[in-house]
Order: structure tokens, then C-alpha cells, then sequence
């Protein structure tokens, strides 16, 4: 969780392929062998996450029940009793895992314990929101990040570039959780510009467009603090990056041929540092799950992160579980994205 | 081990020959790191908060930490004899964010030393043996490093029951991978130098090499990514407190937020009681977010300019 550290920072910046296994000459491989290679990685990858999450909830000292009953006033055996079988935590532990198998593979999360609907159906209406504010706020930082980033590299050395790091360096220190309370109790509660939390207030009207401007007016305080949270590790990857291309002669021959500074920056620099860091985007979806989590929580905000907070508490576990794999398993599907969008904008990543 | 000094008529030993190449090494890092300002910046205030977490303790009266003994008003603002006003039992949030630096840096320093442990031993095993071995562990460590590793860790917190081992387990579990990789690419780097093969040569065991020539090699970087992994491992430990997933006793700076926030102060609008934990956390994290990166460039001639 460092979360929050090692996968934002460029860390040793090495291919993350070449698995070996594959005897074949490299040079007739192709994207058909590279794609094969990346599919068969992702799907031993999330077969480890199905497997974990199964096992992290059964095996680990640690008894669901026995915690759940902690909550209750005067836990009657009956309750217990009602809840193993329930769980069918007396079965043996292989019929558990089919039964846990078979029910994932046909979508059957369980039940909640709190809400006492089924985990499928939680998640699926507390998808949206979720997919909203973090698409939003990764848009968001992304820009922000990529343009200060080049920016702060191109003027490398000036008291903008300065200032521009020691900026990021100081929102990334800076807990998440603090940042947002100390958003609401000035924009919330001392000028009230903002609502403090939720996702829609009870006045809006019917109509698509009212519903559109109250979500959106909901929406500021939340992305603003999520984008802030993430931008920095952008931003230092980009510079990074963009340093390393700065000593390159291309640039010089692009200035040779009279082109103006602001487009050789653009059209030259930031189009090859912009390779690296989009990686470096793909692989922080963990980061901004992490963000998201806290945001949504203070916020109030109805997504699948607040949902997480609201069963951590009970604790409510086949929630717990079923995030679990599908926070895990987006991961490894958004690393799978990047790897196929690497193949196609970067040449050199074909070698591998 | 001898480790008194050679006479200069008898040649000195290895030891001593290891010593004044570490002595020499260390030197020339050293003059590096200190040519940067924000480096140095962030040395002195480590050694204010190292400083603060050991004395400052003993300066706390036990008595005006007690829940019962507290004189204070109910989240008073600051003044009053309180300058930084009162907490939800009346107690100073002076001292309790004095009290604070002990738990969070307790908490950060061990973490990050356990994924320092689990992160260097994968990334040297993984970079020194080629093949399987070191297919399954990258496998490993990549699957670690996508995860989002808040859910991992809120997980470990919730099935194994609160408190300080727990929570530092769960965030050195959760916080290696970095490191695995950068100490990985680090010992493929080493492994290609001759005496490495010159050992190799001479019949030196798996076990001798990567312990007596790759580790000493990768040291100085380890600790530049540890102190890193410390800024990550305080963030960490502030978030899953401030989650709830702590022992309410304790006195860390995560775990006073978490109370500022359930106990109602964010409605009473009690900025007091929220400002100075997490201003401490952010002061904190920069300042081993500063000496890390100042150390990685003293290290690194590549990341100069």
C-alpha cells in the first residue's frame, strides 16, 4: 500500500516481460505469440486471486463467525449454528471450494450479511458511481500530471520546475482521508459551496438534466480530491521521462529545422515521454481503487469503495470477499490492457 | 571476527580493507547527499521527529492523557490554557499529537524493515537464479504489485483481529513488490562483474554468493528504497487506522483522525483536533519522501543532471 508509493514512482523501470518458458526464436514471434503470452500471464494471474480470496477468508487464523458474534449484544448458539451452516463452514474444506468455485463462475457472490441482498446485485448498482468518479478523477489527473510534468522537465532547473515537484511532493505525502475532511470542513461546512456528501440531493428534479447538474455539483469536491491525490506520481513519471528524452539529438534536429520551441516540446518530447508514463497510468488502477476507497468513505459517496468501508465494520464478508477479487481482477485486466496497448505504440516493447 | 587494526607492517586485513572501501564509499554518498537542499531538509526534520518520538513521552504528565482525568472542555477550541485545543474527553491535542510520533513511527519503521526483508530476498533470489525459480517469484511479485494493496491489507486486518503486529504485518505483506523489483534489475546489473565470476570460479555456493558479493552490492540501494518504503508505510498505517482497523487506545496520528472524525468533529467543525495529526503525517512522509530521493540521486549518477 505503499500503496500509494512504489507503484506511482518510477521504480526501476525495467520491461516487465520476458517470461521464459518459450523457447521459440524471438524474431518470428508477432503479436499473436505476445498476445498468447500476456492472456495465459493475466488468466494464471487471476486464478491466483480466486484462489487467494478463497483462502484468505477460510484459512487464516481468524474465525468470520466468531468475529460477527463479537458485534452482537447476547450471540445466541442458535444464530451461530445458523451462520456456519449458512456459510457451510462444516462442510470440508475441497466441497467449500467448489461450492465457492461454482458459484463465482455462475456470478453467485453470496449474500450480504448487512444489506441481506445478494453481493452481485450490491455491486452492480454500486458500480456506476464508482466508474464515474475515478474515470473522471483519472481523466483529470492524467492531464494535469502529463502537463505540469512536461512542463516542469522542459523549464528543468527554474523556479517553476521547483515548485511544480515540491507541489506534488507535498499532495503526495499528504493522507488522502486529510485532505478530503479538510476540503468539506472549508467548502463544506464554513462557505458552503459544496454539499458535504452523497451523490444526489433529495430536491433535484425529475428530469435527465437536473439529475446531470446535481451529480455533477456533488461530484466537484470528491474528484478534486482524488485528482489531487494521484496527479503527483504522474507528474514525476512524466518529468522523469521527459528529462531522459531531452538529451537526445532528434530534438536538436527538430529546432534545426526551425520548429517552434512549444512544438518541438509537444510534437517531439512529450509524444515519446508520453510511452513510459502511460504504462505507469495503466498500472496505478491499484492506486486509484486505493483512493477511490477513501474518497468515496468520506464522502459518502454510493460506490463499490464505500461499500467496502460500510462491510469492513460488521464485518461483512462475502462483500469483503467479492470486492476483493473484483478490485484484484480489474487490476490485472488493466495491466493486461496496457500490455496490448503497449505492443501497438511502442515498437520496442515487440522485442520482448 | 578481527577487527582490530592492522600494524602497518603486517598487510590489512580483509576486514579492515572492507571497512576503508565502505568508510571511502560511504564518504563520497555522503558529500553527494548533502549538496541537496531538499535531502538535508529533510534529514534535520527526521531528526526532529526521531527526537520527538523518543523523548517526548517522557516530558507528558500520564495523568492529562487519561480519559477520566481530563480538565479540558469538550472539543474546545484552542486557547484557554490549550493551544491547541481539546479532544472529545477535554484532553490536549498538543499532547496527544506529542504522543502520536511514537506509535506512527513505530509502525512505519518496522513495516517498511519487514517488506525491506521480504522485498530484498525475493529480488536478489529472483535476479541471481535464472529460470523458473525466478519466473514464479517475478509472477509473485508483479501479482503484489498490481493488487490494490489497501483492500489486501484492510482484509489481513479484519480476519486477523487488530493491533501493532498485525497492522505492521499487514502493511509489510502488502508493500515489497517495489522494492523486489528494483533489487532484482540491481543483481542481474551486479551479477555480470567479473569477481562475481571469479567466485563463481573458485567454487562459491549459491548461498556465498549472493550473500557475501550480490547483497553488499544492493545494500545502499535497499536502503534508499527503504527509506522510501517507510514514507509509504506511515500513509499506510494512517489510512487503516483511520479505517477503524486499529486498537482505539492507541495514540497514533491516524488513529486521533479516526476519532476526530467518529466522534463527531467534523459537525462541530473541531479543525483543531484534525489539523495538527495530519499536518504531522504529511510533514513526516515528505521528509522521508526528501532523504529518499536525495539518497537514490547521491547513489545514482544517472538520475544527476
Amino acid at each position: 500500500m505503499t500503496s500509494h508509493t512504489t507503484a506511482a514512482l518510477p521504480a526501476g523501470s525495467e520491461s516487465a516481460g520476458n517470461a521464459p518458458g518459450e523457447k521459440a526464436p524471438r524474431s518470428s514471434s508477432g503479436f499473436g505469440r505476445y498476445l498468447i503470452n500476456r492472456i495465459s500471464g493475466t488468466i494464471v494471474s487471476l486464478i491466483a486471486i480466486v484462489f487467494s480470496a478463497f483462502f484468505i477468508f477460510r484459512v487464516l487464523p481468524g474465525n468470520p463467525v466468531e468475529n460477527l458474534m463479537a458485534e452482537f449484544e447476547n450471540p445466541s448458539p442458535e444464530l451461530q449454528a445458523a451462520l456456519i451452516e449458512e456459510w457451510g463452514l462444516n462442510d470440508p474444506l475441497p466441497v467449500q471450494f467448489w461450492n465457492y468455485l461454482t458459484g463465482l463462475l455462475q456470478g453467485n457472490l453470496g449474500t450480504s450479511i448487512q444489506f441481506g441482498v445478494p453481493v452481485n446485485q450490491l455491486f452492480a448498482d454500486r458500480l456506476f458511481p464508482t466508474l464515474l468518479l475515478g474515470g473522471v478523477a483519472l481523466i483529470l489527473a492524467v492531464i494535469l500530471g502529463y502537463g505540469l510534468g512536461a512542463q516542469a522537465a522542459w523549464r528543468h532547473g527554474t523556479g517553476f520546475d521547483r515548485r511544480t515537484v515540491y507541489t506534488a511532493l507535498v499532495f503526495f505525502a499528504a493522507p488522502t482521508f486529510w485532505v478530503a475532511m479538510i476540503a468539506i470542513i472549508i467548502f463544506s461546512r464554513e462557505l458552503r459551496l459544496f454539499p458535504t456528501g452523497r451523490m444526489r440531493s433529495a430536491g433535484a428534479g425529475d428530469n435527465f438534466f437536473a439529475q446531470f447538474l446535481d451529480v455533477g455539483y456533488h461530484m466537484i469536491l470528491p474528484t478534486v480530491t482524488l485528482t489531487l491525490m494521484m496527479y503527483s506520481g504522474y507528474l514525476l513519471t512524466m518529468r522523469a521521462a521527459m528529462l531522459d528524452e531531452m538529451g537526445n539529438d532528434y530534438l536538436t534536429t527538430a529546432r534545426a529545422k526551425g520548429l517552434r520551441d512549444n512544438v518541438v516540446q509537444r510534437k517531439h518530447a512529450m509524444r515519446n515521454a508520453m510511452l513510459p508514463t502511460t504504462t505507469v497510468v495503466f498500472m496505478s488502477i491499484g492506486n486509484l481503487i486505493n483512493g477511490s476507497l477513501i474518497t468515496e468513505m468520506i464522502f459518502s459517496w454510493p460506490g463499490l469503495g464505500y461499500t467496502f468501508y460500510q462491510a469492513i465494520s460488521v464485518p461483512d464478508y462475502p462483500v469483503l470477499q467479492g470486492l476483493f477479487v473484483i478490485f484484484a481482477g480489474s487490476t490485472v485486466l488493466a495491466n493486461l490492457a496496457a500490455d496490448i496497448m503497449y505492443w501497438f505504440i511502442d515498437p520496442r516493447a515487440r522485442k520482448a | 571476527m578481527s577487527t582490530e587494526t592492522a600494524t602497518p607492517s603486517t598487510p590489512p586485513s580483509p576486514t579492515a580493507v572492507r571497512l576503508a572501501r565502505w568508510k571511502r564509499s560511504a564518504g563520497s554518498t555522503w558529500k553527494e547527499f548533502r549538496s541537496q537542499k531538499g535531502g538535508m531538509a529533510g534529514l534535520i526534520g527526521l531528526s526532529f521527529f526521531i527526537l520527538l518520538a523518543i523523548f517526548g513521552p517522557a516530558l507528558v504528565d500520564s495523568s492529562a492523557l487519561s480519559v477520566t482525568q481530563a480538565t479540558g472542555g469538550r472539543m474546545a477550541p484552542p486557547g484557554d490554557g490549550y493551544i491547541l485545543g481539546t479532544d472529545e474527553f477535554g484532553r490536549s491535542v498538543a499532547l496527544l499529537t506529542l504522543m502520536g510520533a511514537r506509535v506512527t513511527l513505530i509502525i512505519g519503521v518496522a513495516a517498511a524493515f519487514m517488506g525491506m526483508f521480504i522485498g530484498t530476498t525475493v529480488g536478489i533470489i529472483a535476479g541471481h537464479f535464472e529460470g523458473k525459480i525466478s519466473w514464479v517469484l517475478m509472477r509473485i511479485t508483479e501479482w503484489f504489485m498490481n493488487l490494490p494493496t489497501l483492500v489486501l491489507a484492510v482484509v489481513l486486518v479484519v480476519i486477523l483481529g487488530r493491533g501493532m503486529l498485525v497492522l505492521i504485518i499487514a502493511i509489510g505483506v502488502t508493500s515489497w513488490a517495489g522494492t523486489a523489483r528494483v533489487i532484482r534489475a540491481q543483481t542481474r546489473a551486479v551479477e555480470g562483474r567479473p569477481y562475481l565470476e571469479r567466485a563463481r570460479a573458485l567454487g562459491a555456493g549459491h548461498g556465498h554468493q549472493m550473500s557475501r558479493h550480490v547483497l553488499p552490492n544492493v545494500m545502499p540501494l535497499v536502503m534508499a528504497s527503504t527509506i522510501m518504503a517507510v514514507a509509504g508505510a506511515i500513509l499506510s498505517e494512517s489510512t487503516l487506522a483511520f479505517l477503524g482497523l486499529y486498537d482505539p487506545d492507541s495514540l497514533s496520528w491516524g488513529m486521533m483522525l479516526n476519532r476526530a472524525w467518529s466522534s463527531g468533529g467534523m459537525s462541530a467543525g473541531a479543525w483543531w483536533y484534525m489539523l495538527p495529526p495530519g499536518f504531522m503525517i504529511l510533514l513526516v512522509v515528505l521528509c522521508f519522501t526528501l532523504c529518499g530521493r536525495a539518497l537514490e540521486t547521491a547513489l545514482n549518477p544517472r538520475l544527476r543532471k
